[in-house]
C-alpha cells in the first residue's frame, strides 16, 4: 500500500512539473513548490471536514434538546412557513445544479457561460438571502427574536428552538454571504484566464464549498420547518 | 539514507533575504517555524510571569500581593497563555513547520501562503489575547465554564475571539501538514520509514482538524448568549450548562493530546539519537500515536465525574480513560527498550528525554487516579489535579519543548551552545519542577481546593515549598533560554551533524538553505540507520 503511495506520489510530482511548466509566468504561484492537484483537493475536502463538524457540533445541540423538549419543538416548528422553507430550499438546490453546470462549462472552455453561470448562482444566493431576512423581519415583528419578552413567556423549550432556528440559520445565512464573495472571486480569477480549464481547481473548490452550504441546509430544512 | 551533498555556496535560508519585509511576508516553512518560535517564547515568558504571580500570592496563608478578584484574572490569564499561546502551538507550530518537511525530504510544506496565514492568525489572536488583558482580563478560569463565562462583568468577548482565532490557525495548520504527508514525501519515504517526529505530528493533526471546530463554534455560541441572550445554555431559558462542558472537553480533552503528541515525537527522536539505535517496536510506537489521537477523541467526559452524569456514561468513560493509558505506555517501555544496549551519550537533549518520561509517568498513574471513578469524588477540584496536569503538561510537552530547541538549535542557527550552562539549567528546572508540584499532590491529597486564592495554615508547608520551587524552576527556565539566546549571537559554529543523528534534517547544512534539497534524496531505508562502525560523531567541545 505503501509503495502504491510513493508510486502515485512520483507521478504527481512529475504532472506537476508539466503544469507549473505550462504556466510558467503564473505568479500567484509559489516558485519552487510543486503545483499538486490532488493535494489542493485534500486540502478543500479536509477544511470542508472542519465545517461539517462546526455543524455538527449544533446539530448534536439540537438532537439532545429535541430529546428534552418534544412537543415544545414541535410546537415552534409549527410556527414556520412551510412554503416558505420550500421555497428557499428549491432556490438553493437549483442554485447548487447552476454552479455545477458553471464548472461543467469551464471545462469545456466556454468561458462566457461559465460567467454567467455563476451570474446566476449568486441571484439565486441573493433570493435566497431576501427570503431568510423577509422571514426573520416577520418573526421579530411578531416579538420572536433572542432575548425577546414575548420569547420569555413562551415555553423553555420553544426559546431553545427558536434560539438554535436562529443560530443555525444565521450561521448558515453567512456560510452564504461567504459564498457569494467566493463565487464571485472565481469569476473574477476566471474573466482574467487565471482559472482555467487546465487549472480550474478553484472554480471546482469553490463550487465544493457551495454544495456544502447547499448540504447544510437541506438537513436545516427538515429539523426545522418539517417536524410539526 | 545517503546523505546528499548539497551545494553549501548558496546562502542560508536566514540569509537569503534580508529585512523585516523578507520575514512577515516568507512562506519558507523554516523561516515561519523561526516567527513562531520567537513569539511563543515571548508569550511563554509572560504566561510564566503570571505563574509565578501566582505562587507569591500563594507564599502564605490570607491577601499577599493580589485580591481574590486578581488572583481569578491571573489564574485565567496564565491559563489561557499557557495552553492556547505556548503549549498547544508550541511543538507543532515551530518544530513541526521547520522539520516536517526537511525530515519527509521536501522543500516545504504543501501550502506554504496557507502556512505564512496560520502565524498571522495565531499572532492575530495573541494580540485579541494581549488586548484582554490590557483592559482588565477575565475570572472565569480558561475553561470559560457557563455561566461564569455568560454572566461575569469581565470582558469575555476578547479571549474568546482569541482562542477561536487561535484555534483556526491550529486547524489550517493541522490540514497543511496532513496534505504534505500524504502528497510530498520522497521517492522511497514509504509510511513506514518516516522519523517518529512525522508519525506523532501526522497523528496530532488529525486531532487539530477534528477537534477544534466543535469549541470554535462552541465558544461562539457562548458569545451569542451574552450578545443576544440566545439561551441555549441558560437554565433560566431552557439551556443546559453540562451540555457546554460536554462540548467544550469534546475539543479540551483531545488537545491535551494535541500538546503531548508532538512532544511524544521529539522524545523518540532523540532518544533514537543518543542510543544510536532504532527505535523499539518502531511500528507499535507510530500505530500508538494514532492510537492515542483515536481513544484520546472519546474520553472527554471524565472532566465531568462530579457534574452529575448517568452512572453508566461515567463508568464507559473511566474504562476509556484507562484504555488511553496503554498506548502512552507502549510508548514508555519502547523508549526504554531503546536504550538498553544502547551507546548512549548524555548530552542536554537527552537529558530532558529523561526528564520527559520520569516526570510523565508521575503525570500518568496520578492520572489513573482521577479516571478512577471512586478515587476521582475525592480528587476532583483539588490541588492534586493542578499538580497532575502541569506534572503531564509541564513535565510532557513543555519540558520537550526545551528538549526540541535543545537537539535542533544547531541545526536552525547553525551554532552550538554551551552544554554545561544546558545542564545546570536542566538539574534547576528538573529540581525546581519537582519540588513546584510535588507538594501539590499532598495538598490535594488533604483537601485544598484549586483556584483558591486563600487556605488554612495548615496547608502552608506545602505551599511555601511550592512556591520556593517555583522560584529555581524559573531561574532554570531563565538560564535554558538565555543560553541559547547567547548562543544564538555567540555560539560556536556547529557542523551539519553534531549528534550524529540519520533522520534527513542532519544531511544538509546548518543552517539548511532555502532550497533544502537540490535534489529530493532517494529514501532506501528506515529513519534510524546508523552505520555500523560506532565511530561516534566528533566530540563538540564547549565554546
Amino acid at each position: 500500500m505503501s509503495d502504491k503511495g510513493t508510486a502515485r506520489n512520483d507521478a504527481s510530482r512529475a504532472e506537476g512539473a508539466d503544469a507549473s511548466s505550462a504556466t510558467g509566468a503564473d505568479s500567484h504561484h509559489v516558485p519552487g513548490v510543486v503545483y499538486d492537484p490532488v493535494a489542493v483537493k485534500i486540502g478543500m475536502w479536509l477544511f470542508l471536514f472542519t465545517e461539517l463538524l462546526l455543524f455538527g457540533t449544533l446539530f448534536i445541540v439540537y438532537g439532545v434538546y429535541l430529546h428534552d423538549f418534544n412537543w415544545q419543538f414541535r410546537l415552534g416548528s409549527a410556527a414556520l412557513s412551510i412554503p416558505i422553507g420550500t421555497v428557499n430550499t428549491v432556490i438553493l438546490l437549483t442554485s447548487s445544479l447552476t454552479m455545477a453546470l458553471s464548472i461543467a462549462a469551464l471545462q469545456r472552455a466556454d468561458k462566457k457561460r461559465s460567467i454567467g453561470l455563476m451570474w446566476i448562482t449568486i441571484l439565486f444566493a441573493l433570493a435566497f438571502l431576501v427570503i431568510k431576512s423577509f422571514e426573520w423581519a416577520g418573526k421579530f415583528e411578531h416579538g420572536v427574536y433572542p432575548g425577546s419578552d414575548h420569547l420569555l413567556e413562551l415555553t423553555k423549550g420553544e426559546n431553545v428552538f427558536y434560539g438554535l432556528y436562529f443560530t443555525m440559520t444565521g450561521l448558515h445565512a453567512l456560510h452564504v454571504i461567504i459564498g457569494i464573495g467566493l463565487i464571485l472571486f472565481a469569476m473574477k480569477r476566471v474573466a482574467g484566464e487565471r482559472t482555467t480549464p487546465e487549472r480550474p481547481l478553484l472554480l471546482e473548490n469553490t463550487g465544493l464549498y457551495w454544495h456544502l452550504v447547499d448540504l447544510i441546509w437541506i438537513f436545516l430544512f427538515p429539523l426545522f420547518y418539517l417536524i410539526s | 539514507m545517503e546523505p546528499k551533498p548539497i551545494d553549501n555556496a548558496a546562502p542560508d535560508y536566514i540569509h537569503a533575504e534580508k529585512g523585516l519585509r523578507s520575514w512577515l511576508t516568507t512562506t519558507d516553512h523554516k523561516r515561519i517555524g523561526l516567527l513562531y518560535l520567537g513569539s511563543i517564547l515571548v508569550f511563554f515568558l509572560f504566561a510564566v510571569g503570571l505563574g509565578l504571580l501566582i505562587r507569591l500570592e500563594l507564599f502564605a496563608p490570607g491577601e499577599q500581593i493580589m485580591t481574590n478578584d486578581g488572583y481569578n484574572r491571573v489564574i485565567t490569564l496564565h491559563g489561557i497563555a499557557m495552553i492556547f499561546l505556548f503549549i498547544i502551538p508550541g511543538i507543532p507550530a515551530v518544530f513541526g513547520n521547520f522539520l516536517l518537511p526537511i525530515q519527509i525530504g521536501a522543500n516545504d510544506v504543501m501550502f506554504p501562503r496557507l502556512n505564512l496565514m496560520s502565524w498571522y492568525f495565531y499572532i492575530g489572536g495573541g494580540i485579541f489575547a494581549l488586548c484582554s488583558v490590557i483592559i482588565g482580563g477575565v475570572d472565569t478560569g480558561w475553561t470559560f465554564y457557563i455561566p461564569y463565562s455568560s454572566d461575569t462583568s469581565t470582558n469575555v468577548f476578547l479571549p474568546i475571539m482569541a482562542a477561536f482565532i487561535l484555534g483556526w490557525s491550529s486547524i489550517l495548520t493541522g490540514l497543511n501538514f496532513i496534505a504534505t504527508v500524504h502528497r510530498m514525501r520522497a521517492p522511497g519515504m514509504k509510511w513506514f520509514r518516516m522519523p517518529l517526529f512525522v508519525w506523532s505530528l501526522y497523528a496530532t493533526a488529525w486531532i487539530q482538524i477534528l477537534a477544534t471546530p466543535v469549541v470554535g463554534i462552541t465558544l461562539i455560541l457562548i458569545l451569542l448568549e451574552r450578545m443576544l441572550g440566545i439561551g441555549i445554555f441558560d437554565p433560566g431559558q431552557g439551556g443546559d450548562p453540562i451540555l457546554f462542558q460536554h462540548l467544550f472537553w469534546i475539543y479540551s480533552h483531545p488537545a491535551v493530546y494535541i500538546m503531548v503528541l508532538p512532544a511524544m515525537g521529539v522524545v523518540s527522536e532523540v532518544i533514537s539519537v543518543f542510543c544510536r539505535k532504532v527505535i523499539f517496536g518502531y511500528k507499535f510506537v507510530a500505530y500508538s500515536s494514532l492510537a492515542i489521537a483515536g481513544i484520546g477523541s472519546l474520553v472527554w467526559a471524565h472532566h465531568m465525574f462530579t457534574s452529575g452524569m448517568a452512572d453508566v456514561a461515567r463508568v464507559v468513560f473511566s474504562l476509556l480513560t484507562f484504555i488511553v493509558a496503554i498506548p502512552s505506555a507502549v510508548k514508555v517501555f519502547n523508549w526504554l527498550a531503546t536504550m538498553y544496549k544502547g551507546s548512549i551519550r548524555v548530552e542536554p537533549p537527552f537529558l530532558f528525554a529523561l526528564a520527559f518520561i520520569f516526570l510523565f509517568s508521575i503525570g500518568g498513574f496520578t492520572g489513573l487516579l482521577q479516571g478512577a471513578l471512586s478515587t476521582d469524588i475525592h480528587l476532583h477540584d483539588t490541588a492534586f489535579i493542578v499538580a497532575h496536569f502541569h506534572y503531564t503538561m509541564l513535565g510532557g510537552g513543555g519540558v520537550m519543548f526545551f528538549a526540541a530547541m535543545y537537539h535542533w538549535f544547531p541545526k536552525m542557527f547553525g551554532r552550538m551552545y554551551n552544554k554545561k550552562v544546558a545542564v545546570t539549567g536542566w538539574a534547576l528546572f528538573f529540581v525546581g519542577f519537582n519540588c513546584l508540584y510535588f507538594p501539590l499532590f499532598l495538598a490535594g491529597l488533604f483537601g485544598m481546593p484549586r483556584r483558591y486564592a486563600d487556605y488554612l495554615p495548615e496547608y502552608t508547608v506545602y505551599h511555601r515549598t511550592s512556591t520556593i520551587g517555583s522560584w529555581i524552576m524559573v531561574t532554570g527556565i531563565l538560564l535554558l533560554v538565555g543560553n541559547l539566546l547567547h548562543a544564538f549571537f555567540k555560539g560556536r559554529k556547529a557542523e551539519a551533524n553534531p549528534w550524529g543523528g540519520s533522520t534527513l534534517e542532519w544531511t544538509i547544512a546548518s543552517p539548511p538553505p532555502t532550497h533544502q534539497f537540490a535534489e529530493i534524496p532517494e529514501i532506501t531505508g528506515g529513519p534510524y540507520e546508523y552505520p555500523d562502525e560506532v565511530e561516534g560523531p566528533d566530540e563538540v567541545k564547549d565554546e
